[in-house]
């Protein structure tokens, strides 16, 4: 049993990261109709600034986490400006793949300023751990799951409450009705991309925080929070959630319980768990667990 | 009167033609006379290498041009089936010793058959969600390579030991009139003769019914089917269809590579081929060779010539900022963002747009 519990906590750290980058593929997408292939690149972007600001120039780490989510929100609307608003109207195919070459830009472009060395962020966490109830839970994860409920309680309070939410609700129901009144749709496209760009730099800190430290494939994480917002369906936020908590459990229990019931599945199985079951759920709904259906008109 | 100028066509057999005008037939002498002169006169190693990964390269982006350009479905997964191609080449190629049509015919049935079981996502599926799920496949298909030691060789790899020799005749060392050939000569009629024929075989499909078919389904399938066309048959279709070109192609690949390892079929091998369908021109067929061309001999070249580029790192902790994996993949990222939004019919429809202009000239605007 407290393998069982320890196992679902280390779940829902990791589900609570998923959940943050699924929900960053949501706002975009249910603004610009966009999937963004670059939200593992721009969490990597943020991960890796986070690192600049907390160990090179010495800025306290709630302060470096501040900045690397607001400078990666601003890449992310300069990118928006720059090429994404030139393909609106464009098929999807186009735009997806303009998205993954930003991702293919990136990486190396890390790479090359920061390098390939394993590097440890500043943190005030690093691996302490707090005992309660017989379980170990560890301090980051704790911040990890606290921060993301958090950030997901703002969030939805900021779609339901404030006028700039209101109107990226607008947009995403009916742009030309949201022109109509008024709403400027460059505005609210530039304030998604921002917006997913720091909830990825949020998670990529927070994963650089961590146990595995910061690597250049720390973006690898974005490609499996995809099986997230699938799962959750891809126009709905709080799908995206459930979709991340769910994809995090399934994967940590398939680790967890890798050698006694897995073992005949071959190693590192849990890798590919998110995978097998978005491919499962969408054979049973093809448009998620919450997502709305596709009205098709010939 | 001056007989009938040199475009004019009188009905629908000379519409058909593949090569109808003088111009088109000289091309195509032309082409077949590099064709077989070329290993002739080219006889570097090292060219003659890149040509045959860029032959092999075109025939695979044709199989993913059919699926994505003429049916419209994007596929992330095409690295899976290739990956399928050279395994199943390995043990049927290498380990029974059959010749090349068997093995090159079992990768392609092994390939339909793994396209075909993609078919029923494709069906229920649309646009960015078959992206995510054929971008899981390649994933699952890692892990597949990685844990199937007996067909894959495991993390290590496997060699491919698969001969390309039709009886008496053996690619790998030709002899033709007294005269013997390199192993490389060899390879490159062999793969640049596949590549005729599956453009060919492509050309001629996307211009019949089935192609039509496609491109309607691609364009509008809910109305593609009003009119008539089975959506769903034409989508399993072009799925099984484009695997089995690509499981074409990665048995061709590792049988000239000769060893082949679950590292290779990852995302970016994905990406390289739908850059190369992007930048040569989505729904063309020689487009996708162009492609291939200009594409699929980048990574080659930057090996090569990565001393003379400044600031490439060429070994492991040596001098420069970025390594040749690096600047590849940036590429790669690179040609697609820009094809797309500069240039989105690619290489061929440059190509058209100037010989648009040529034949109608001096009244051309």
């Amino acid at each position: 049993m407290t393998t069982f519990l320890q196992n679902c906590f280390a779940g829902l750290s990791l589900g609570s990261t998923y959940a943050l980058v699924a929900l960053g593929f949501v706002v975009i997408y249910k603004s610009t109709g966009v999937i963004n292939f670059a939200q593992g690149g721009l969490l990597a972007l943020g991960a890796y600034l986070g690192y600049t600001f907390s160990n090179n120039l010495a800025v306290a780490f709630a302060v470096a986490v501040l900045l690397c989510c607001v400078s990666a929100a601003l890449v992310g609307a300069t990118f928006e400006r720059i090429v994404l608003r030139r393909m609106v109207g464009q098929p999807p195919f186009a735009v997806i793949m303009i998205t993954i070459g930003l991702l293919f830009v990136l990486e190396p472009l890390i790479t090359a300023i920061w390098g390939f060395e394993h590097k440890q962020v500043n943190n005030p966490w690093n691996i302490r751990t707090v005992e309660a109830f017989g379980l170990v839970f560890g301090v980051r994860d704790l911040w990890t799951i606290g921060l993301t409920a958090a950030v997901v309680l703002a969030f939805f309070l900021f779609f339901r409450f404030s006028s700039l939410g209101l109107a990226m609700r607008v947009t995403a129901f009916d742009p030309e009705a949201a022109l109509a009144q008024g709403i400027s749709a460059r505005r609210v496209y530039a304030v998604s991309w921002a917006i997913a760009a720091a909830l990825a730099a949020l998670a990529g800190i927070l994963m650089a925080a961590g146990p595995g430290g910061l690597t250049p494939s720390i973006g690898f994480i974005a490609l499996a929070a995809f099986p997230a917002m699938i799962l959750g369906g891809m126009d709905s936020p709080a799908g995206a959630v459930l979709g991340g908590l769910i994809i995090g459990l399934a994967e940590a229990l398939t680790r967890g319980y890798q050698d006694r019931l897995f073992s005949w599945a071959g190693d590192n199985v849990s890798v590919i768990v998110p995978y097998l079951l978005m491919i499962v759920i969408l054979l049973i709904r093809p448009y998620g667990l919450l997502g709305t259906r596709e009205v098709r008109r010939i | 009167m001056a007989g009938a100028h040199r475009n004019m066509t009188r009905g629908y057999a000379d519409e058909l033609r593949l090569f109808g005008t003088p111009l088109a037939r000289f091309g195509l002498v032309a082409m077949i006379a590099v064709f077989l002169l070329l290993p002739t006169i080219l006889q570097d190693d090292f060219w003659l290498s890149v040509l045959i990964y860029v032959g092999i390269t075109a025939i695979g982006a044709l199989g993913l041009n059919l699926l994505t350009g003429y049916c419209g479905q994007i596929s992330l997964g095409h690295a899976f089936f290739i990956g399928a191609g050279a395994y199943v080449t390995a043990r049927i190629g290498g380990d029974l010793g059959l010749p090349l049509p068997v093995w090159l015919l079992a990768a392609g049935v092994v390939g339909a058959v793994l396209g075909g079981l993609i078919g029923p996502f494709a069906l229920r599926l649309r646009g960015h969600y078959l992206a995510i799920v054929t971008l899981g496949l390649i994933f699952i298909g890692e892990h597949l390579w990685r844990n199937l030691t007996p067909i894959t060789g495991g993390n290590s790899g496997t060699s491919v030991n698969a001969q390309p020799a039709i009886g008496p005749i053996d690619f790998g060392g030709l002899t033709l009139l007294g005269e013997s050939y390199s192993r490389n000569q060899g390879w490159f009629w062999l793969v640049w003769a596949l590549v005729a024929l599956v453009a060919l075989l492509a050309k001629n499909l996307v211009r019949t019914r089935p192609g039509r078919a496609l491109q309607a389904v691609r364009d509008r399938d809910q109305a593609a089917e009003v009119i008539g066309v089975r959506a769903g048959r034409y989508k399993i279709g072009a799925f099984m269809l484009s695997s089995a070109i690509a499981s074409v192609a990665g048995a061709l690949f590792g049988s000239y590579q000769q060893f082949v390892s679950p590292d290779e079929w990852n995302l970016l091998l994905s990406i390289q081929y739908i850059a190369i369908v992007i930048v040569g021109g989505l729904g063309t067929i020689f487009g996708s060779v162009l492609g291939a061309i200009f594409v699929g001999a980048l990574p080659a070249l930057i090996d090569r010539y990565s001393d003379a580029i400044p600031g490439v790192r060429t070994s492991v902790g040596g001098e420069g900022f970025v390594s040749v994996f690096a600047l590849n993949q940036a590429l790669f990222g690179l040609l697609i963002v820009l094809f797309l939004v500069l240039e989105p019919r690619g290489l061929a429809g440059i190509w058209l747009r100037i010989k648009a202009y040529f034949k109608a000239w001096p009244f051309s605007y």
